[in-house]
C-alpha cells in the first residue's frame, strides 16, 4: 500500500489554500445577495420611492410571512417532501385567531398559545399520515390545502372578521425603539466577533487550519456593516419592524436546528438517502412526522402576523403563498430531491420573490405582468444554478 | 495495429489529479485487465473512454482502430462500438429484460415500438449470454448475476467492439462467474476486445492476455499476463511486496455474547415464504465467525433480520449476553451494540450527497454532541481518525462521498460503524471492490477489534477470505446453516460442495 495518506492538511497546498477556504464560505449565499442588491439597484433607477427608508421597511414587512413560511418549506423540502397546505394553513389558523381574539374576547396571550397549538396539531396529523401511514406528502397536504381552506370557510361563516383588540394588532405593525435597534445591532456584531473567536480558538485547540486572519476579519467588517446599514436605514423610517425580528429570531433558531443538532442532521441525511439513514439507527418516520409538526407551527406563526398586519381575518388569506415559499426556497438553492438546502438561501430567495413584487407594484405593472416576471425569474434562477453546477462538475 | 490507443490522458477533478498522463493501450480481439489500487484512476479512465466525461474535460487524444475520436457525448462512443458495464450495475428495475436491454434503442416502425420485434430479438441477445429467463421478466426480480449477464446482453446488442466491464464479478457467485469467464472468451474469439477491471487475481490471470497496472493516476507498466505472476502484479500495483495476505493470529474466544435460537424468517413480500428456517447460531466474544453460501441462501437476511432492518417477520430468540432481546429497529439493535456494514454500499450505507465526516459520524452521532450541539471540531476530529485508520484516499474530509472511488467509499461505511463501537459487528461482504492492499488493512483491523473483544460476522462469498480469516465457518444454503467447520479443516472444496448441496 503506498504510504500516501492524503489528509486534510497536507493535501492543501498554500496556494490552494485561499481557494479551499473561499470556497468553503456559501459562495452561492453571496451570488444570491448580489442578484438582490442588483434588483434593488435596478428598481431603484426605474423607480424613485422604491429606495427610501419607508418602502424598504415595507418590503421586509411584507416579506416576513414567505420568509417564515419558506423556513419550514426548507425542512420539508430537504427531508424529500413537500407541503402544500401551508397557505390555507395560514389561511385557517388565521381565522382561529381572529375568532378567539374577537368572537371569543380572549387575551392576546392565550390567542397566540391557541393559534400556535392548532397549527402544530394539524401540522402533527399531516405529518403523521405521511410518516406513520405512507401517504405521499404530495397526496396528504393537497388534500390539507382543500380541507383547511373549506374549514376556514366554515368556522368563520365566510365573513371577514377584524381585529380589535389593539395589543394583538402590535404583532405585525409595531415597531421597536430606535435606541433598542442599536442595542440589538451591537449584540449581534459582538456575538459575531465572539463567535469567529471562539472557532479560531477551537480549531487551534484541535490543529486545524485555522481561516486566515484577514480573510475572517474581511466577513466580520462586511456582515457588521450589513447590519450596522440595516438598523440606520430602519430607524431613519420608523425602527425595526416587529415582523421581522421573528424572521431573524427564527431563521437564527432554524439554522441553528439545521446545521447544529442531530435532528437537523439527520433531516439531511432521511432526504439523501432514506434507506442508509434508516440502516444508521435513525428513527425516519418520527422526524419527517416533526418536520410537518414544525412546517404547522410555522404556518400559524405566519398566521399571527399577517393577521395582525392586516386587522382581519379573510377567507382569501394566505391563498398560494405555498408556491411562494415553494419558489423562495428553490430560488435559495433547496433542491427539490432532497438532502440539501439552506435556511438562509430560502430567507434571501424570499426577499427576492417580495423585491420583485414590490417594485413592480410600485411601477404601476399590471398583474398579469408581475406573474409572468415571477415565473420566468423563478425558472431563470433554477436553470442558473443547474447550469453553474454542472460547469462546476464537469471540469 | 491497436483496437484501442489512449494516449496521455490527463483528468482533473477539484483537488485530486485523477489521471496524469496515462496510456493505454489494447489489441483487436484480447482481453485486457487493467489492475491498480482503489482510487488509482481505474473506473475515471474508462468513463473518459465512454464518453461519460466529455472531450474537452480531459487532455489527450484517442484512438479507434488509428483513427483520432472525440467523443462529446455516450452515444459518440457507443457510435464508435464502446460499450461499458459500470462498477454499479445501471438498469431499470421497475422495467422488463427486454426493455432495458433495447433501451434508447427501440426498434420502431413509424414511431411506434414494435413490441414482438423487441422480445424476439432480446431472446436472441439473452440466449447468447446464456441467460435462461424470459425478456418479459422484471430487472427486479433478477438475482444480481443475472442482472449483469443483461448488461452485457444490451452491450452487445449496440454491436459492440470493445466491451469494458469495471468489476463485473464482485457481486457474482462461482457459477456465475464461470458463466461471464465462458461468455467472454467466446467474445474474444469473435474478434471483441475486452477490459476488464477487477481486484481478483485469479480472474485476472485466468482471462486476461495482457494486463495494464495503475498507481495513482499514472500507467505503471503494461504486462504480457504470461509473463507476469501475481505478485509481480501486486507489487506494481502497491509499490512494495507485499507477502502474506490473509494476516491469521490466534484468537482467544471468550464467552457467548450471542446466542440465536430457533430462528425464522419470513419473506417480506411472499407471504408464507420463509427465508430463514429454523437457524441456530452462537457467537463468542473475541472470534470471526465466517458465513459462507451461494448468493441467495439467505445470509443477507439473516444479517438484515438481526439488525431489526428486514420487513419480513422473525421468530424465534436472540439473546445478547445471555438475555433475551427483542430487535424490532435498527435503534434498538444498535443499542444492543450490534453494528451491520451492508454488502449494497451506495443505496443501503452511504448518503452520497453528504461528505466524509457527515458519513462516518452518522450511527454515532451522540458521540459528537454537547448540549444537544453538534461539535463540528470533534467531528472533523473523528472523520479524521478513520481515514487516517483505514487509509482512505481522499482530498479532504469535506470531499463528498459520491466522487470517491468504490473501495474508499467502502471504508467510509467501515468507518461508520467502527465511530458506533459494536460489541458485535456484522460485515456483509465487507471487502468487496476493495484492492489487495487496503483488504490486508480491513483484515488487520478485523484482527485488532477481535483482540479488543468484538465479536466478528462475516458474511463472504470470496472463499479464500471466508478461509483465511475466518475461526469457524457457517455454510448456509436455502436459509439453513448445512455445515459448521472449524477453520483448520475447511477448505475451498468442502465449503463449496456444502453451500451447493452436494455434503
Ligand atoms: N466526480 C469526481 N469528483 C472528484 N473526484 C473524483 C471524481 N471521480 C473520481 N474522483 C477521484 O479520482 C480518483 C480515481 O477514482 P476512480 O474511481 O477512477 O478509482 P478506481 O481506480 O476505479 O478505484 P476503485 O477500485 O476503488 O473503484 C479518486 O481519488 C477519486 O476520489
Ligand atoms: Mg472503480
Amino acid at each position: 500500500m503506498q504510504a500516501k495518506i492524503e489528509t486534510n492538511e497536507n493535501t492543501i497546498s498554500k496556494g490552494n489554500a485561499l481557494k479551499h477556504l473561499l470556497g468553503k464560505m456559501d459562495v452561492r449565499a453571496y451570488t444570491m445577495v448580489a442578484a438582490v442588491i442588483l434588483i434593488w439597484l435596478l428598481f431603484g433607477m426605474l423607480n424613485d420611492t422604491f429606495l427610501t427608508a419607508r418602502n424598504l421597511s415595507n418590503l421586509f414587512t411584507q416579506m416576513s410571512v414567505t420568509a417564515i413560511l419558506a423556513i419550514g418549506m426548507v425542512l420539508v423540502i430537504v427531508s424529500g417532501h413537500i407541503d402544500l397546505s401551508v397557505g390555507s394553513l395560514v389561511g385557517l389558523t388565521g381565522g382561529v385567531a381572529a375568532i378567539m381574539s374577537n368572537w371569543m374576547g380572549m387575551p392576546t396571550s392565550a390567542v397566540i398559545l391557541g393559534t400556535l397549538i392548532v397549527g402544530l396539531l394539524l401540522g402533527m396529523l399531516q405529518g403523521w399520515l405521511v410518516a406513520y401511514q405512507a401517504i405521499p406528502a404530495f397526496i396528504v397536504t393537497l388534500g390539507g390545502m382543500m380541507a383547511f381552506r373549506g374549514a376556514l370557510m366554515g368556522i368563520t361563516k365566510s365573513t371577514t372578521i377584524s381585529i380589535s383588540d389593539p395589543s394583538f394588532a402590535l404583532l405585525g405593525n409595531a415597531y421597536f425603539a430606535k435606541g433598542f435597534g442599536l442595542i440589538m445591532a451591537a449584540i449581534a456584531i459582538a456575538f459575531l466577533i465572539y463567535s469567529m473567536w471562539t472557532n479560531r480558538k477551537s480549531r487551534q485547540k484541535y490543529g486545524f487550519e485555522i481561516p486566515s486572519f484577514s480573510l475572517d476579519i474581511g466577513k466580520l467588517v462586511f456582515f457588521s456593516l450589513l447590519i450596522i446599514v440595516f438598523v440606520l436605514v430602519m430607524n431613519s423610517y420608523k425602527g425595526i419592524p416587529f415582523p421581522i425580528i421573528f424572521v431573524i429570531l427564527l431563521a437564527i433558531l432554524f439554522t441553528f436546528l439545521a446545521k447544529k443538532t442531530r435532528f437537523g442532521r439527520h433531516v439531511y441525511a432521511i432526504g439523501g438517502n432514506v434507506d442508509a439513514a434508516r440502516l444508521s439507527g435513525i428513527n425516519i418516520r418520527w422526524k419527517t412526522m416533526m418536520v410537518f409538526v414544525l412546517s404547522g407551527l410555522l404556518a400559524s406563526i405566519a398566521a399571527l402576523v399577517l393577521t395582525s398586519r392586516l386587522s382581519s381575518a379573510t377567507i382569501t388569506a394566505g391563498q398560494m403563498y405555498e408556491l411562494d415559499a415553494i419558489a423562495a426556497c428553490v430560488i435559495g438553492g433547496t433542491s427539490l430531491i432532497g438532502g440539501s438546502g439552506t435556511i438562509v438561501g430560502a430567507i434571501i430567495g424570499a426577499l427576492v420573490m417580495t423585491s420583485l413584487d414590490n417594485g413592480m407594484s410600485l411601477m404601476g405593472l399590471e398583474s398579469f405582468w408581475q406573474y409572468v416576471a415571477k415565473g420566468t425569474i423563478l425558472v431563470f434562477a433554477v436553470w442558473l444554478d443547474i447550469t453553474s453546477r454542472r460547469k462546476k462538475a464537469g471540469k | 495495429m491497436y483496437a484501442l490507443e489512449m494516449i496521455e490522458i490527463t483528468k482533473e477533478f477539484p483537488g485530486v489529479k485523477a489521471l496524469d498522463r496515462v496510456s493505454f493501450k489494447v489489441k483487436k480481439g484480447e482481453i485486457h485487465a487493467l489492475c491498480g489500487e482503489n482510487g488509482a484512476g481505474k473506473s475515471t479512465l474508462m468513463k473518459v473512454l465512454s464518453g461519460l466525461y466529455p472531450a474537452g474535460t480531459y487532455q489527450g487524444e484517442i484512438q479507434i482502430d488509428g483513427e483520432k475520436k472525440e467523443f462529446h457525448q455516450i452515444m459518440d462512443a457507443e457510435k464508435a462500438g464502446i460499450a461499458i458495464i459500470h462498477q454499479e450495475l445501471a438498469l431499470v428495475k421497475e422495467m422488463t429484460v427486454g426493455e432495458n436491454i433495447f433501451l434508447g434503442a427501440e426498434p420502431i416502425k413509424r414511431g411506434v415500438i414494435q413490441w414482438d420485434e423487441l422480445y424476439h430479438q432480446a431472446a436472441g441477445w439473452l440466449k447468447k449470454v446464456g441467460l435462461k429467463v424470459s425478456p418479459e421478466t422484471k430487472i427486479g426480480t433478477l438475482g444480481i448475476g443475472q442482472q449483469q449477464l443483461v448488461e452485457i446482453a444490451k452491450a452487445l446488442s449496440k454491436n459492440t467492439k470493445i466491451l469494458i466491464l469495471d468489476e463485473p464479478t464482485a457481486a457474482l457467485t462461482e457459477s456465475e462467474v464461470e458463466i461471464l469467464m465462458g461468455l467472454l472468451h467466446q467474445l474474444r474469439n469473435n474478434g471483441v476486445s475486452c477490459i476488464y477491471i477487477s481486484h481478483k487475481m485469479p480472474e485476472v490471470f485466468r482471462l486476461a492476455d495482457s494486463i495494464t497496472i495503475l498507481r495513482d493516476g499514472r500507467t505503471i507498466a503494461t504486462l504480457d499476463s504470461k509473463e507476469a505472476d501475481d505478485d509481480k502484479v501486486v507489487s506494481l500495483m502497491v509499490g512494495r511486496e507485499l507477502t502474506e495476505r490473509y494476516p491469521r493470529v490466534k484468537h482467544t474466544p471468550l464467552e457467548t455474547v450471542l446466542e440465536v435460537r430457533n430462528y425464522s424468517v419470513s419473506h417480506k413480500d411472499i407471504p408464507g415464504k420463509r427465508v430463514i428456517k429454523d437457524i441456530n447460531l452462537t457467537l463468542r466474544k473475541g472470534e470471526i465467525l465466517g458465513i459462507a453460501g451461494l448468493m441467495g441462501a439467505g445470509r443477507t437476511e439473516l444479517a438484515m433480520s438481526l439488525f431489526g432492518a428486514y420487513e419480513g417477520k422473525a421468530e424465534g430468540e436472540v439473546l445478547i449476553d445471555g438475555k433475551p432481546v427483542q430487535i424490532r429497529s435498527v435503534q434498538e439493535a444498535i443499542q444492543a451494540g450490534l453494528a451491520l456494514v451492508t454488502e449494497d454500499r451506495k443505496r443501503l450505507g452511504l448518503v452520497l450527497g453528504m461528505d466524509i465526516k457527515t458519513n462516518t459520524t452518522m450511527a454515532a452521532l451522540e458521540k459528537v454532541t454537547k448540549w444537544g450541539t453538534i461539535h463540528t471540531n470533534e467531528e472533523i476530529k473523528w472523520g479524521q481518525k478513520y481515514v487516517d485508520d483505514l487509509r482512505t484516499k481522499t482530498p479532504s474530509l469535506e470531499t463528498t462521498v459520491g466522487t470517491l472511488s468504490g473501495g474508499n467509499q467502502q471504508k467510509v461505511v467501515l468507518g461508520k460503524w467502527l465511530m458506533a463501537d459494536p460489541k458485535i459487528l456484522i460485515l456483509d461482504e465487507p471487502t468487496r471492490g476493495i484492492d489487495v492492499g487496503a483488504k490486508y488493512e480491513i483484515y488487520h483491523l478485523m484482527n485488532k477489534l477481535v483482540e479488543r473483544g468484538v465479536a466478528i460476522i462475516m458474511i463472504s462469498s470470496e472463499l479464500p477470505e471466508v478461509l483465511g480469516m475466518s475461526d469457524r465457518i457457517l455454510v448456509m444454503r436455502d436459509g439453513t446453516f448445512v455445515k459448521e467447520i472449524e477453520w483448520r479443516e475447511a477448505t475451498q472444496e468442502n465449503i463449496m460442495l456444502a453451500a451447493t448441496g452436494g455434503i
